[in-house]
Formats: structure tokens, C-alpha cells, sequence
């Protein structure tokens, strides 16, 4: 890729959000918005090669793409166009104003834009795609991929969200403080999301895929340069950083998932558990724990344990009540069981998981027998693990899961 | 922006329970009523008899057909509306929070949607 290639291809990433963000808040046409944006992108790949690359790319494409939507809607012959013209040119620019009443002193742009998009009347596959085609650029045909849906019902949902934005008129804004705290979990839900969508891929484009977990650290980093006060934010980018640093040994050379306890640690990417260490200690400087900073502090146990067998388990099993204290939730008890059965014996946490079955709100989950069956195997209870296992692939595992029990399921029976 | 809102509620069959509730329920919408009067935000609302006194209209044919009975027998029916000017969705939404029959209901949201001049 040539230098000016390269300039522009840093700018779309950089600055493709804010210049979007800036454009729905001077036109109130997210359409619009998008597509003088993308016209912006493809001038600058026209100019910079004989013009050179401004000093301030950011700015030469807002300004590039404001021109184009005034341009645009001084063409366009419809009565709202028109309104809006009038709005564009006799208004101050309003993107730029540090006195917005309404947001406390927060005014990028791009959290304006992810707190719509994530805002919880919208449909909440919709939130994702919106977010990804106005903060990240990504096309609708790239997001219909991640997403294995076909690319029309991945237009259409973007098309209906933009039309419920603008039919209820979804304020385009950052809740003031006491809304802040009720919408903010809505906001890193999106971006946990889209993480996973790309993490626990099994099928699917696996590029595509990868890209939506950069995506997601890349918005968690936004978040938390917007937002330094929150430390669930850094929590969430905690918690991103140390699951994409295990990320190269997750899977075999075969594809195969291989669990934590067998993974390579040598592959473990050093720099991305340092830095999410240190930003998980940030966060809890503050003593505010929440939900993303317990995971990330989860994370953090396994990601800094020398070998398997040093990981700390008494915490991590800790850890998980504590989070079960945030967030009351069958699955947070299930991996507390698994924790415990480390800590303290398998017949500890099978009594955890069996209390789960008896309680039947994990009912038809595949990762509850497959939980049972794993610790009945390590007390030699063979015949019961392998009724368990059957139970567990009868739940519809994933294919990489249906492989791994299978095996297991071998074993118990040979071994018996 | 007007939106309606719905106030979506089980219906309540036990008359003595009833009497009780409707006590406590006048002095809630008395209290939402305080609040969003001087606010400006109120342009209209009634309450509404339950379904049993309900009549649903319609026309097949040119025929005009009457049958008992609200439009879908659901759990939760309409037992009341608001009409609100707000500034946007968050304001309804605000608003609708504080609907006594939130609690326990549903208050549904609808944009009206404004005929252009």
C-alpha cells in the first residue's frame, strides 16, 4: 500500500465515526450523513496523492463532507431538504460547542452517536449493526457477514432503526447525568457483544470476524478516552484486551477450540494482558466494582497464572460470587461451580451444579450436563459423565463442542 | 413530538379487590397528575371501563359487524391513555416511568404520527 493509500486507510479508521457524527448533527439525515462521508473518503483518495496529505485529515474530511451535504441538499428540490439547507447555512456550525447544556461537558461527537445507536428502544441486533456501519465504517454487506444474515435483511434493519430514530424522535444526544447511568450498561453491552459476536465465532467468515473484535476494542478505547470517570468502561476494555490476548491459542492448528487449561501460554499475546492488567487496576483504583470489572479481574487471574496449574482459583471462584452480587445469573453460578471444583475439589462444585439442575433455570443449556459430566469424569464416576455427555450433545453444542464431548464421551466409555 | 401512551394493565376480575386498589390507584394518578400538569406535557387522557364493556366495530362487505369483546383478548389490556407533547423519546419515556400503571403494567409509547401540512 502506497503512503497516501495508507493515510487515507489510517483516516477511515480514525476518523470515519466523527465525521459521521458530526454530519447527523448538522443535518439530521443519517443517510446523508453516511454517504457524503464515504464521498469525502473517495476525494481524499482523488486529492491527497497530488495535494498531499493535510496537516489535519480529520478536518479536511468533515469540511469535505459538510460541503458535499450542503451541496446536496442545495440540489435536492424536496421541501425538508430545503429546511434543513436553511438550518446548515444560517446556523452556527453546531458541532463544535463546548456550551452544550445537555451533555455535562461531554461533546465528542462520537459518543453522541453511540449512545443513539445503542439507545434501548431501538431492537437490540439493531444497536449492534448501527453502531458498526456509523461509528466503524464497516459496510452493510461486511456487517451482513459478520452477522450471517443476507445482506438485504441486514439493510433493512439498518433502514428501520434510522426510520424509528427519526419516527420517535430519538434524541441524538448523550443522557444527562442521571440517564447516563441507567443508559451507559446499554452502551457497553453493544460493544461486549460485538466483541463476542467476533470471539466465540465458530462459523462464518473468520476475517470478517476478527475485525469486529478490533472493532469492539477500538470502541472500548473511545469509550474510555470519552469517559475516564467510568471505570466500568475501562472495565469492559479490561476485559476485551485480556480475552484477545488469548485469542492466538484458543484454537489449534486444526481449528479445534482447545480449553483454557491446554492452551500454549507461550502464544499469549504479553502486551495486550500488560495493558489490560493496567487498566483493570485503574479501574478498581476507583472502588466502584462493577460486572465488567469483575470478569476483567477474572480474566486477569487466568491471564497472568505462569502455568494452569498456578491459576488462583480460591479468588477466581470469588470473583464469581462477587459477580453473581452484580449480576444474579444461573451461568455466573455455573462458572463459579466450575472455579470451585478447582479451588476445592470436583464433588464441591458438583454440588454447586447439581443445585443448578434441581433449580432448572440453566434447563436445556448444553454447558450444564457438559459441566456435571466433566466433574463426574474427574470422580470416576464414568457411567454418570457419560449419560451427562450424551445429555450435553443432545443440547446442540456448537461443532467445535459436539467434537470435544464426543471425545470425552469416548473416553469415559473405553475407560469404564 | 405527541405521543400516546398506553396503559397496559391486567385486568382485575375480583370486584373486592378492586374497591381496594381503586383507592390507592385515584391518589397515584393524583399525584402523576400534580406533576405533569404544571409541566406542560399532559394534552389529554381518560381512563377507560375494563373489556367486559368493551365492543369491537367491524366492517366486512359493506356489512357492519358488532361482536363483544376488546380487538384481542390478552392478558394485559388498555386500560387508559395519555396524549403528551414531549421533546423527544426520552421525555415520553420519563414520563411513562412515572404512570402508576407502569408498575405492574406496561405503558406502550407511540409516536403520533403528524399529518404534514
Amino acid at each position: 500500500m502506497g503512503e497516501v493509500e495508507e493515510a487515507v486507510a489510517r483516516a477511515f479508521r480514525e476518523e470515519w465515526g466523527r465525521v459521521v457524527a458530526t454530519l447527523i448533527r448538522s443535518t439530521g439525515d443519517w443517510d446523508l450523513a453516511e454517504e457524503c462521508t464515504q464521498d469525502a473518503f473517495a476525494r481524499a483518495l482523488e486529492r491527497w496523492p497530488a495535494d498531499g496529505v493535510p496537516r489535519n485529515p480529520g478536518a479536511w474530511l468533515t469540511t469535505t463532507a459538510r460541503n458535499r451535504a450542503v451541496d446536496r441538499l442545495r440540489r435536492g428540490a424536496r421541501g425538508a431538504a430545503k429546511e434543513r439547507e436553511l438550518a446548515m447555512t444560517t446556523d452556527p456550525p453546531p458541532p463544535v460547542d463546548p456550551d452544550d447544556d445537555e451533555d455535562a461537558g461531554v461533546t465528542d461527537e462520537r459518543l453522541r452517536l453511540l449512545f443513539t445507536c445503542c439507545h434501548p428502544a431501538l431492537p437490540l441486533e439493531a444497536r449492534v449493526a448501527l453502531t458498526l456501519r456509523t461509528l466503524t465504517g464497516l459496510s452493510t454487506e461486511e456487517i451482513a457477514r459478520a452477522f450471517l444474515v443476507p445482506e438485504p435483511t441486514m439493510a433493512q434493519r439498518l433502514v428501520r432503526a434510522k426510520r424509528k430514530i427519526r419516527h420517535a424522535a430519538i434524541p441524538y444526544r448523550v443522557p444527562p447525568g442521571h440517564q447516563l447511568q441507567e443508559r451507559l450498561p446499554g452502551v457497553l453491552a453493544v460493544v461486549y457483544l460485538l466483541f463476542n459476536a467476533g470471539y466465540a465465532a465458530s462459523t462464518g467468515d473468520a476475517l470478517v470476524r476478527t475485525d469486529l473484535t478490533g472493532e469492539a476494542i477500538r470502541l472500548a478505547r473511545t469509550l474510555v478516552d470519552l469517559m475516564p470517570d467510568e471505570p466500568e468502561a475501562q472495565g469492559l476494555l479490561a476485559l476485551l484486551l485480556l480475552h484477545d490476548a488469548r485469542r492466538p491459542a484458543r484454537t489449534d492448528a486444526a481449528g479445534e477450540l482447545v480449553p483454557l487449561e491446554a492452551q500454549d501460554r507461550s502464544q499469549w499475546v504479553r502486551a495486550g494482558i500488560d495493558e489490560g492488567v493496567e487498566f483493570l487496576d485503574s479501574a478498581l483504583r476507583r472502588h466502584q466494582p462493577g460486572p465488567y470489572q469483575i470478569q476483567a479481574a477474572i480474566a486477569a487471574c487466568h491471564a497472568t497464572a505462569t502455568t494452569a496449574a498456578e491459576t488462583d482459583w480460591v479468588q477466581i471462584a470469588a470473583l464469581y460470587a462477587e459477580l453473581g452480587r452484580h449480576v444474579p445469573s444461573a451461568t455466573v453460578e455455573l462458572n463459579r461451580a466450575v472455579a470451585l471444583a478447582m479451588a476445592a475439589g470436583p464433588a464441591a462444585g458438583l454440588a454447586v451444579v447439581d443445585r443448578l439442575e434441581a433449580d432448572g433455570a440453566l434447563d436445556g443449556y448444553h454447558l450444564l450436563p457438559a459441566t456435571q459430566a466433566d466433574l463426574l469424569r474427574r470422580l470416576g464416576r464414568h457411567d454418570e459423565a457419560a449419560a451427562a455427555y450424551r445429555r450435553a450433545l443432545a443440547l446442540d453444542p456448537s461443532a467445535a463442542e459436539v467434537r470435544y464431548l464426543e471425545r470425552r464421551l469416548t473416553e469415559v466409555t473405553t475407560d469404564a | 413530538m405527541r405521543y400516546l401512551l398506553l396503559i397496559c394493565t391486567p385486568e382485575m376480575d375480583d370486584e373486592a379487590q378492586f374497591d381496594q386498589d381503586v383507592v390507592k390507584m385515584n391518589d397515584d394518578y393524583g399525584a402523576f397528575m400534580a406533576e405533569m400538569g404544571p409541566r406542560g406535557v399532559l394534552q389529554g387522557g381518560e381512563r377507560l371501563r375494563p373489556t367486559v364493556d368493551a365492543t369491537s366495530v367491524r366492517v366486512r362487505d359493506g356489512e357492519v359487524l358488532a361482536t363483544d369483546g376488546p380487538f384481542a383478548e390478552t392478558k394485559e389490556q388498555i386500560g387508559g391513555y395519555f396524549l403528551v407533547d414531549c421533546a423527544d423519546l426520552d421525555e415520553a419515556i420519563e414520563v411513562a416511568s412515572k404512570i402508576p400503571g407502569a408498575k405492574g403494567g406496561t405503558i406502550e409509547v407511540r409516536p403520533v404520527w403528524e399529518m404534514e401540512m
